[in-house]
């Protein structure tokens, strides 16, 4: 896949298509995989990486690029159309200036979860029959590909691409997915066992933004986050109020656009499950307003900026049975 | 909240009320001699879809035991629709404080014209009840704003 882009960002480059690439550079370890800009052939053939690590975004490099003048390339996966497609709804990006390829997406690899089978000095992966073979500076050690799989591609909900100008490779479905699943356990529990499992997690919260810094639906030029009369700008929570407060807030100002890329669980560094904030959310707007996916589109209205003389009273959530 | 040694938990309760209809219904309440607990603050708030869910979240930080919402009926709004945001916005945000494991009988959203003062009184009456069951809020306060 990867020398099959590189050519493709060679040559609509080389057309004039295109005045800059979008992509993703290898930094200090192999599965350091982080978005960078190419400008010509030379820097592509040198430093252009796709590889099972990147699983990286880039929609939202895209508001800032997009401003700038001429087009730039970008290759997107499906999870990453949706994503691109909420921006444009949000009047974030500049349609004409991004052209658009889309590519097969995962499943990603989590190198999180190679170490945690004590694995470490990590050179490279190959994927040989869904068993992960894996280079080590201590010598060569295997793994079921699957146990090392991202969680956001565990549970993907589409391979189709939302939007694009050109595909490379072969184009997918989308998924019936099981991404409610853990929702749906943790429901199903009692409040005390939900408040516990949910301070064990959140207590763990640094507040480095990151989550914020990478969702695609966080594009506001002043975040209330960022705001120093709010009291809670840009510092660790002070204790188990403003670790709640930071998350209720953050998930509930994506709610109905979240575009379920995964991203923020995935760049966490304290591996806080943060999707399912967002994924109870997309559940309920299902349940309560009618099946509803941000990103899907780019014309209809967001479920939080609409509302049905019939939508259920707020008591609905109290009648929800005992605990 | 207000502990007294030989008296029973008195919970706080923060009702938000829009201008148009909860906050006129309260005044009837008053005029009307209508009985309802004193641990009510009311709060005024121009429509009940001023409140957003931080406003919710800053009332209990600051000592609530249970936070209420009023506003006119559906289709009543002043401003004709800011009650229907209203609502998904709080079913979101109740369901999300249920997730999350914090008692969801400590919020509530309730529809009160300026005509129900009596709707008002026996609301307010059931709800402190109801928080006053649950005991102090301990999931979602600041240890930092706790009353000794
Ligand atoms: S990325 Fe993780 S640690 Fe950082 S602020 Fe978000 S939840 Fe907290
Ligand atoms: S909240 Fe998380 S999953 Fe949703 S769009 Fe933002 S980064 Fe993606
Ligand atoms: S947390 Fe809220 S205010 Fe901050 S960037 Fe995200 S949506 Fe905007
Ligand atoms: S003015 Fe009463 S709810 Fe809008």
């Amino acid at each position: 896949m990867q020398e099959a882009m590189i050519n493709k960002a060679k040559q609509l480059l080389a057309d004039g298509i295109v005045d800059r690439v979008i992509g993703w550079k290898r930094g200090e370890f192999v599965y350091d995989i982080t978005p960078a800009i190419f400008e010509t052939a030379e820097e592509l053939e040198k430093d252009f990486v796709y590889d099972d690590f990147t699983a990286a975004n880039v929609s939202k490099y895209l508001v800032k690029e997009s401003k700038k003048e001429g087009k730039i390339l970008a290759f997107l996966k499906p999870c990453d159309t949706y994503s691109f497609n909420q921006l444009i709804k949000e009047h974030r990006v500049v349609r004409e200036n991004v052209y658009i390829v889309g590519i097969p997406g995962g499943p990603k690899l989590d190198a999180e979860k190679i170490k945690e089978k004590g694995i470490t000095g990590i050179l490279s992966v190959k994927n040989e029959n869904y068993t992960l073979k894996i280079e080590t500076v201590y010598g060569e050690e295997t793994m079921p590909f699957y146990e090392a799989v991202l969680d956001k591609c565990a549970s993907c909900k589409s391979k189709k691409h939302m939007i694009y100008d050109e595909l490379l490779g072969e184009e997918g479905d989308v998924l019936d997915s099981n991404r409610f699943d853990m929702v749906e356990k943790l429901e199903n529990m009692t409040a005390q066992e939900r408040y516990d499992f949910w301070r064990e997690q959140l207590s763990k919260c640094i507040r480095c933004n990151a989550c914020r810094n990478v969702c695609p639906a966080c594009t506001c030029e002043k975040c209330v986050f960022d705001n120093p009369d709010s009291g809670i700008e840009n510092k660790a929570p002070a204790d188990s109020f403003e670790e709640n407060m930071f998350h209720i807030i953050r998930a509930f100002h994506v709610a109905g656009r979240c575009t379920d890329c995964g991203e923020c669980s995935r760049v966490c560094p304290q591996n806080i499950p943060l999707h399912l904030l967002n994924r109870k959310f997309i559940k309920d707007i299902n349940t309560f307003y009618g099946e509803y996916q941000a990103g899907e589109d780019t014309t209809s209205r967001a479920p939080l900026n609409e509302y049905k003389q019939s939508d259920c009273e707020a008591n609905i959530v109290h009648e929800r049975g005992a605990e | 909240m207000q502990v007294n040694e030989n008296k029973e938990f008195q919970p706080l309760i923060v009702a938000f009320c829009c201008n148009w209809c909860s906050y006129a219904g309260a005044d009837l309440a008053g005029t009307n001699r209508l009985n309802y607990p004193d641990n009510i603050k009311i709060i005024r708030v121009p429509c009940s879809c001023r409140v957003n869910p931080m406003f919710i979240l800053r009332a209990f930080q600051r000592g609530a035991d249970g936070v209420i919402l009023c506003g006119c009926h559906p289709g009543d709004c002043h401003y004709t629709s800011g009650n229907y945001f209203t609502r998904r916005r709080m079913t979101l945000l109740f369901s999300m404080l249920d997730f999350l494991g914090i008692e969801r009988d400590r919020t509530r959203v309730e529809w009160v014209s300026a005509a129900e003062g009596a709707k008002f009184a026996a609301t307010m009456n059931e709800f402190t009840e109801a928080v006053k069951k649950l005991g102090p809020n301990r999931r979602l306060e600041d240890l930092r704003c706790r009353k000794q």
